[in-house]
């Protein structure tokens, strides 16, 4: 049966497609497997994340090599939940990306574009259905790889400055994965994680083991983007071409704040990690200054693409303060807003895409009036905005519900005040989009611009419709972030 | 048609007719014919509804769970009932004004105009019926959003200007406030519902519930209690039917309804009766009712002048609910519906002298009742019901407020009340003696009349109801009765 091989069907098949993209040398091929390719994940992460929903584990051996000895992919609720989120996006972006990457990219550099697409594509699920620590580095850095050279084909040519500027950032932080794992290695001698996880009660208190702790936190936090570790964030994501920005905002640093939580829960154990450890008043500290400060400089941008990429690296900090708190209902708020946040950023830089097609870098003073002539597209930003800002009736707001409460269960009042008033900076940034848009005449160039193509319209606004729908109906999503929370742990105990 | 249908259906039929008038936005008069029909349509269901809630009944439909324990649920009760009916019964007639002011002053954006505020009445309905705070917080927020395109309908740098600080306070005041108030409700006792008694009864530390209160009362900036109420002002930039209908009407009352439904069926009267952690806020209102009555005084705009005496009778309501007796209750209840009437009234006249004559300052008003006998007329009865003479229907809600509050003994807000009386008549009788016993200025400024027809029948249809809501005062009462009774 095929849906035995599930698990390592979606790194196989895009690990497959790349090379044939490659000897096909052909854009139109290479779109479609990229398109069949992300579609075809889609519906296996579907079918596992219906698997595992009730708290199981589905564990497949590589070659039928038995863990520990061989590889494990090993599928829980928190890592199905994952795989959906990635292969969701990674579905709905292909779609958008031919008009977008027809128009951003040279054509003979499209069937590469689209080979690194399945490519950081197979290593950003590889990452999360992995259960092998050295497996996981493996695929971090195919998806880094790749994402440096999808990042340089932005046609700004600061797109290979921020590329640059990312490689440098991503290699030390991979370096000090691999430390933090040759360390844990040293320690327990296995790679499996769940083995590792047996393993290591009898050494934690060992140095070698908390100093494995601080290089994967270091790491891994420099690949999430955590305040300060954020810098490669801003132009990677304002140069990058549009499907890239949109696809790398909505997946990648939410897959490293998953390989954060399994080391965090599964490997280490919150016992560790927040009992014996300051983990958790550091991790609040900086989700606290990433609130605050990157909302802030994010309110003072003229570029609006990198406007919304410092509201990401702000939105992290919901996630890693959800995860501080150490509590089911904190790691819920942080496991939904991966899903929201990543629906949300990836229909605004979807859009912001449609605008880019013909103006090229979005500023400010460049998009006066845009609202008369892009309506569509305008009113989805102000949609996905509401969703940032956390109105209810979007998925912004379900995020925020948890965040709140979370404080609140945890006796932090104070904690709660600042959450909502973190959130009114993102009025202040929407709004400056909203008045621009809708109160300024049009120029003569912004009055010459239309509509983005109906499939890029159609696919941002598949993500528009998702912040409402999710928000209106959270059952799903909250379910299955719940879930995940119980499940990590659960194991953690 | 069952209950539950009826209830989806009003909230149905104001989002229907948002769509239909968009698509007819290239044939005016059935564009405008469609506002009309929707009002209609709209108010006959809530109507309907009323006789089944007078008897005691609780229509309500769940529509879906949002989150794991938190659906999206309406409830029909007495107060919710009470304040559908006067804004869907108000819409008729403002859209009747509408029509009139929007094509008198030859205003742009006209269908946007009338989609938004079909949008902001089903908002104001959902607001009316929500069934938890859940509910309740959602339709609140989408009635901010929605009304934002209005006020800022020029789309001037002023109108722009008062955008900013009516969607900046509105908003943030839920969200910092408000939102952090529902979810504290929620962690502290497990449900979002609205319960006769209070759902906060029992072991919450005083000065928790103290906290929250303030939480809520600020949270929600709609009600306007100083210092949160600079929006409203702001708001006038709006043309005028969006401040009859919405910032005199279906937005401000949407605010006081909320702090009242939360203070009976949240907090529950008597579980806090007696709680020293709120006696703050009979103070805070009590002032708010004075201060803003201090600053209408000077004002010389008339739309301004207006807009804080509207501070100023909002908070009656946040007064009244805060004197937490049976009689200030009721009172605040009826005053939801009789300063509607009054309030809406004095606006369509501010909107017909400025269609008519072009004028927007009190100053101005030298002798122009007896070029718009109607419009002035209807002004002054407007005015007498908010000071509170018989027989208009300003008189009722005021006695029972006072009432109330000798009952409470709570001998400042009675004079708060008498002084804020006095006040009132203090801005309100110039206006009328200016327009009708001091001479007009001989300034050779062309000669006028009334506004359009369809303006000046609104608003004698108001001011009329005004007068009718003394003599019919027993049905609001008796919802009124069944929320002070639980």
């Amino acid at each position: 049966m095929i849906s035995q091989h599930y698990p390592v069907l979606h790194v196989v098949l895009p690990l497959i497609a790349a090379p044939v993209m490659v000897l096909a040398r052909h854009g139109g091929i290479a779109w479609l497997l990229a398109t069949a390719v992300s579609w075809s994940s889609l519906a296996v992460s579907v079918a596992l994340f219906a698997q595992v929903a009730d708290g199981s584990v589905v564990s497949y051996a590589i070659g039928n090599w038995a863990p520990p000895w061989g590889i494990e992919y090993r599928i829980d609720s928190v890592n199905a939940f994952l795989l959906v989120l990635v292969s969701l996006i990674a579905s709905v972006v292909a779609i958008y990306s031919r008009e977008s990457v027809a128009a951003e990219v040279p054509r003979e550099q499209h069937y590469l574009f689209y080979t690194m697409y399945v490519l950081c594509l197979a290593g950003l699920l590889g990452i999360a259905a992995t259960g092998d620590g050295f497996n996981l580095f493996v695929f971090l850095e195919i998806s880094s790889l790749s994402s440096y050279v999808l990042i340089a084909l932005g046609r700004d040519r600061r797109a290979l400055m921020a590329s640059y500027q990312y490689l440098i950032m991503g290699t030390i932080g991979a370096t000090f994965i691999v430390i933090g794992v040759g360390l844990l290695f040293l320690m327990t001698g296995t790679l499996n994680l769940a083995d590792m996880a047996a393993r290591l009660p009898g050494v934690t208190e060992t140095r070698p083991v908390l100093a494995a702790l601080a290089f994967l936190t270091v790491g891994i936090c420099l690949k999430l983007a955590l305040f300060p570790l954020h810098l490669w964030l801003p132009n990677a994501y304002a140069y990058a071409p549009s499907a890239v920005t949109a696809f790398l905002a909505a997946t990648a640093t939410k897959v490293s704040v998953y390989v954060l939580l399994r080391f965090y829960y599964t490997v280490f154990g919150e016992s560790v990690v927040f009992a014996a450890l300051p983990m958790g008043g550091i991790l609040l500290a900086l989700s606290l200054a990433a609130m605050f400060i990157a909302s802030t400089i994010a309110i003072f941008q003229d570029d609006v693409k990198r406007l919304f990429a410092y509201s990401s690296v702000a939105q992290i900090g919901y996630i890693t303060l959800g995860i501080s708190f150490d509590s089911a209902t904190g790691l819920t708020a942080a496991i939904v807003h991966l899903f929201n946040h990543a629906l949300t950023k990836g229909a605004l830089f979807m859009l912001l895409g449609g605008v880019a097609l013909h103006l090229g870098r979005i500023r400010f003073r460049d998009i006066g009036g845009l609202a008369r002539v892009m309506p569509l597209t305008s009113f989805g930003v102000v949609l996905a905005g509401l969703s940032l800002i956390g109105v209810p009736g979007t998925v912004g707001f379900v995020s925020k519900w948890y965040l709140v409460l979370a404080a609140l269960e945890a006796g932090a009042g104070w904690l709660a005040a600042l959450i909502v008033l973190s959130s009114l900076l993102a009025v202040v940034y929407v709004w400056r989009f909203v008045e621009v848009a809708y109160f300024r005449e049009p120029s003569e160039a912004v009055s010459r611009l239309k509509e983005a193509p109906p499939s890029m319209l159609a696919a941002s606004w598949v993500m528009v419709v998702g912040c409402v729908y999710f928000g209106l109906d959270a059952s799903t999503t909250v379910g299955g972030a719940a879930q995940a929370a119980a499940t990590l742990l659960g194991i953690g105990r | 048609m069952s209950p539950a249908e009826t209830l989806l259906a009003a909230l149905a039929v104001p989002i229907a007719g948002a769509g239909l008038i968009a698509a007819a936005h290239r044939v005016p008069n059935l564009r405008e014919g469609i506002t009309l029909a929707t009002a209609v349509t709209l108010f006959a269901l809530v109507a309907s509804l009323l006789p089944q809630v007078a008897a005691g009944d609780r229509p309500a439909i769940t529509l879906f769970e949002v989150m794991p324990g938190i659906a999206l649920r309406l409830v029909v009760e007495p107060l919710g009932m009470l304040f559908a009916v006067i804004a869907s019964g108000l819409w008729i007639v403002n859209s009747l004004y509408s029509i009139g002011y929007m094509r008198g002053n030859k205003e742009a954006h006209q269908t946007r105009f009338y989609v938004c505020f079909a949008g902001a009445l089903a908002a104001a309905i959902g607001v009316a019926f929500a069934g938890n705070l859940f509910t309740l917080f959602l339709f609140y927020e989408a009635l901010s959003l929605i009304t934002y395109p209005l006020v800022t309908h020029h789309g001037t740098p002023e109108a722009m200007r008062a955008g900013r600080v009516y969607l900046g306070i509105l908003i943030g005041t839920s969200i910092a406030l408000f939102l952090v108030a529902i979810i504290w409700t929620w962690q502290l006792t497990g449900t979002m519902e609205f319960r006769p008694g209070g759902i906060l009864g029992g072991d919450i530390p005083n000065a928790t519930v103290g906290l929250l209160l303030a939480l809520y009362v600020f949270g929600i900036g709609k009600a306007a209690v100083m210092p949160v109420h600079r929006w409203l002002p702001a708001a006038m930039v709006a043309p005028t039917p969006v401040s009859a209908l919405l910032h005199a009407v279906a937005v401000v009352k949407a605010g006081v309804f909320s702090v009242l439904k939360i203070v009976v069926y949240v907090f529950g009267v008597d579980a806090i009766a007696g709680l020293t952690s709120v006696d703050w806020l009979p103070f805070m209102a009590g002032f708010t009712i004075i201060a803003a009555s201090i600053v209408a005084l000077r004002a010389d705009n008339l739309k301004r002048r207006l807009a804080y005496s509207t501070v100023s009778q909002l908070s009656y309501v946040v007064l009244a609910a805060a004197l937490l007796t049976p009689l200030s209750i009721i009172g605040a209840a009826l005053h939801i519906a009789t300063h509607a009437l009054g309030k809406i009234t004095l606006f369509f006249a501010a909107g017909a002298i400025y269609t008519a004559a072009h004028k927007t300052e009190v100053s101005q008003l030298d002798g122009i009742g007896w070029r718009m006998p109607w419009t002035m007329g209807a002004f002054a009865v407007g005015a007498l019901s908010l000071i509170g003479v018989p027989p208009a229907a300003g008189f009722v809600s005021k006695w029972f407020i006072i009432s109330g509050a000798i009952d409470a003994g709570h001998m400042t807000a009675v004079a708060v009340l008498v002084a804020s009386t006095l006040l009132n008549a203090a801005y309100f009788l110039p206006i009328v003696y200016r327009a009708f016993f001091v001479a007009p200025p001989d300034d050779g400024h062309h000669a006028h009349g009334e506004a359009p027809l369809a303006m000046v029948v609104a608003l004698v249809l108001t001011a009329a109801g005004t007068v009718a809501l003394f003599f019919l005062i027993d049905w609001p009462l008796a919802l009124a009765r069944q929320l002070a009774s639980g």
